[in-house]
């Protein structure tokens, strides 16, 4: 792989000689172990780990699910509860398996998020971003998807709902929802399909979690400072790294340790806690819920869907410029897919030159404010759409949009970046040069 | 039909009105306390035999459990029958077999019947189905910390009843300080006496409501013991676990970290 100088896979025995001339499969795996990383990398740079473990866990929980579950309207809520009650640890590869979803989306929050503060979305790193975003757009996908199989209210008329958004869109809306419900309304080919696509999305993510990890290892890791490793020799490379194996592999086990620690504790002592209690209830298409709700993940932006309704200006002078063609719905929906287009055009974007948040005085604060303002919007998602919360979310959505549109465009021309450190061993040395050893960095696990 | 269920969910979704908002808090909720609360809690088995026992005896005139095998009345971390027992209560019941095409007794490998009243909801899980507390104001708090849920808002609502009724559309309704719209279909179920316990408890409206109450929370959540043990296993080796792959990483960067700060920077 190009990128970093360091040292390759040279087969030595007979045997591997052989092999390598056929196959270097064990080059490509050295290689990948063995790449060189910036020792200055701090404990947001553990995600990676998680989210590889997650997609695992999620897989191998699902496929064993999969034996004991009935995608059928009439049998899928009590082929859960008979996973639940008759299979043999049935009960925890589903919490496990339903709660892993959640870990899964809280590693890669902190993960987009960090990559958001330290710049890796920065040149020359566009591509393993934009990957990143498409996964993240998979993973959306497919959580949706399965926690329609349960087949409980909050599936239907979240399946409802959801697809409801797709006919909000002008002139082919109608048939596009049809399409992708397999009918009229969601029925049991909606389930059959969306039963299909939860089993296959997994493995295109996998697939595009390995172009990510490629993309990333031809560039080298991003690192908190920003400064990229020096590349002019071997010798200069390795004063700026160390290599991924064992140095990373160590550490990331570690943090993942803690990290499943507590995410066992919510499985064994609070499975349905991040849950919606009325999932509980086998899917009545008679009977609407009083308060339709999506999982927490999908709140910040089932929030910024809400916030746009017909009394918002922007809304009405859309409307008026377009003939009616985009109303507070079709505005709504828009905005929602807005939200993450903004976030996947990041890279061009963002003016500043300097990648690091650290040395960026005035993006600190902005950053810091999109972090809460995403909290905010994900706490409003789940509150009904009334009085004050409907200017909450109105606000909280504003600023996601401004944050992305203005402020960071802005920040580029009118910020004074402070001093960077030359090198990443520099970084380093200033880090642990003064103390006695050992690391002053605090785990900050989960949430 | 899609463009009625869309409107009606769309509807739900942007007004998600002041019901919801109650839906979400609940109404006035007591927070009675169960053994099974918190990581170590266990079930009570003779509460749940007595909660059993209001089950047969009183809610399953109208509602069924259709979900929950009648065995599983066996399990240890549960109502803990002996298998004559079992097998004795199942006979108590009737249920519809397709291959007979007919009703027959019950064997204990058969599911308890279906509610016999249709607009009687299903029991099987409905302590967690009535677990929506996340209160104050969507965090959550009252149901991290308080421990609220299903068996709390059970009991509730089975002593909620002020003794009120309004007819409406023809239908009595009684009025209930838990429902969220403060009128329930379900006629006060429960007044105190309601059963003989076979244990010698007295039977007191609280008692009666909560031992129910316990019960259904067992329906919903039959393996919640083993759940909890296998919890506390896992968080015990992870941390055992944690502690030794730290010192690990510790001792693994010590040289990286001693070297920098042993040669300071030309």
């Amino acid at each position: 792989m190009a990128g970093i100088p360091h040292d390759h896979y040279e087969p030595t025995s007979g045997g591997e000689k052989w092999l390598h001339r056929r196959l270097p499969i064990v080059g490509l795996l050295y290689d990948t172990l063995m790449i060189p990383t910036p020792k200055n990398l701090n404990w947001m740079w553990i995600w990676g780990i998680v989210l590889t473990f997650c997609l695992a866990l999620q897989i191998i929980t699902g496929i064993a699910l999969v034996m004991h579950y009935t995608p059928d309207t009439e049998l899928a809520f009590a082929s859960v509860e008979h996973i639940m009650r008759n299979v043999n640890g049935g009960w925890a590869l589903r919490y496990i398996h339903a709660n892993g979803a959640s870990l899964f989306f809280v590693a890669v929050y902190l993960h987009i998020f960090r990559g958001l503060y330290y710049g890796s979305y920065k040149a020359p790193r566009e591509v393993t971003w934009i990957i990143g975003m498409l996964i993240y757009l998979a993973m959306m996908a497919t959580a949706f998807m399965g926690y329609v199989l349960p087949w409980g209210q909050m599936s239907f008329w979240g399946a409802t709902v959801i697809t409801g958004l797709f006919g909000a869109i002008p002139f082919v809306g109608e048939t596009l929802q049809t399409w992708l419900l397999g009918g009229p309304a969601v029925g049991n080919y909606t389930l059959t399909r969306f039963f299909s696509l939860h089993y296959l999305l997994p493995f295109v993510i996998a697939g595009l979690v390995i172009v990510h990890i490629w993309a990333f290892h031809t560039t080298g890791n991003n690192n908190p400072t920003g400064v990229e490793v020096r590349r002019g020799s071997k010798e200069e490379a390795k004063r700026d790294t160390v290599p991924f194996w064992p140095y990373f592999v160590i550490k990331d086990l570690f943090a993942l340790t803690v990290i499943l620690a507590i995410f066992f504790a919510i499985v064994g002592f609070m499975p349905n806690y991040l849950g919606h209690a009325d999932n509980y209830i086998e899917a009545n298409p008679l009977s609407t819920p009083a308060h339709i709700v999506p999982e927490w993940y999908f709140l910040p932006f089932y929030a910024i869907l809400r916030a746009f309704t017909a009394d918002v200006w922007i809304v009405q002078l859309a409307s008026f410029v377009t003939g009616g063609i985009i109303d507070a719905k079709f505005f709504g929906v828009l905005a929602m897919f807005g939200s993450i287009a903004v976030l996947a055009l990041t890279p061009w974007l963002d003016t500043s030159s300097v990648r690091s948040g650290r040395f960026r005085p005035m993006f600190k604060w902005w950053f810091t404010l999109l972090v809460v303002d995403f909290i905010v919007l994900m706490w409003v998602g789940a509150r009904p759409a009334e009085g004050i919360y409907n200017w909450i979310s109105l606000i909280a959505s504003t600023y996601w949009f401004a944050f992305f549109l203005v402020i960071l465009p802005l920040l580029g021309v009118i910020e004074k970046p402070l001093a960077q450190p030359a090198t990443i061993e520099d970084d380093f040395k200033a880090h642990y040069s003064g103390k006695t050893g050992g690391s002053k960095t605090i785990v900050s696990p989960a949430e | 039909m899609l463009k009625k269920l869309t409107a009606s969910a769309l509807a739900a979704l942007v007004l998600s009105t002041g019901a919801g908002l109650a839906a979400g808090e609940g109404g006035h909720v007591t927070d009675y306390s169960f053994s099974f609360e918190g990581p170590f809690g266990t079930y009570d088995q003779m509460q749940l035999q007595r909660g059993l026992q209001v089950y047969t005896e009183i809610c399953s005139a109208c509602h069924g459990m259709k979900l929950v095998p009648i065995r599983s009345l066996a399990a240890e971390n549960g109502p803990g029958l002996p298998e004559d027992q079992v097998r004795a209560y199942a006979e108590f019941w009737e249920v519809w077999d397709p291959e007979l095409r007919d009703y027959r007794t019950a064997l204990p490998t058969d599911n308890f019947p279906e509610s016999g009243l249709e607009s009687a909801p299903d029991l099987s899980l409905m302590a967690k189905a009535r677990a929506g507390f996340h209160g104050p104001y969507g965090t959550g708090l009252s149901q991290l910390f308080k421990g609220i849920g299903g068996p709390e808002y059970i009991a509730s609502l089975l002593t909620g009843y002020t003794g009120g009724d309004i007819e409406q559309a023809g239908t009595i309704l009684y009025e209930n300080e838990v429902f969220e719209s403060g009128y329930i279909a379900m006629a006060q179920p429960l007044y105190g006496d309601d059963v003989v316990y076979a244990d010698g408890t007295e039977a007191t409206l609280e008692q009666e409501a909560q031992d129910v109450a316990a019960f259904l929370m067992w329906a919903a959540e039959p393996k919640m013991m083993q759940r909890k043990q296998a919890g506390f296993i896992a968080v015990l080796f992870l941390g055992i676990l944690g502690v030794l792959l730290y010192l690990t990483n510790k001792r693994l960067w010590a040289p990286i970290k001693r070297r920098e700060k042993d040669q300071p920077a030309e």
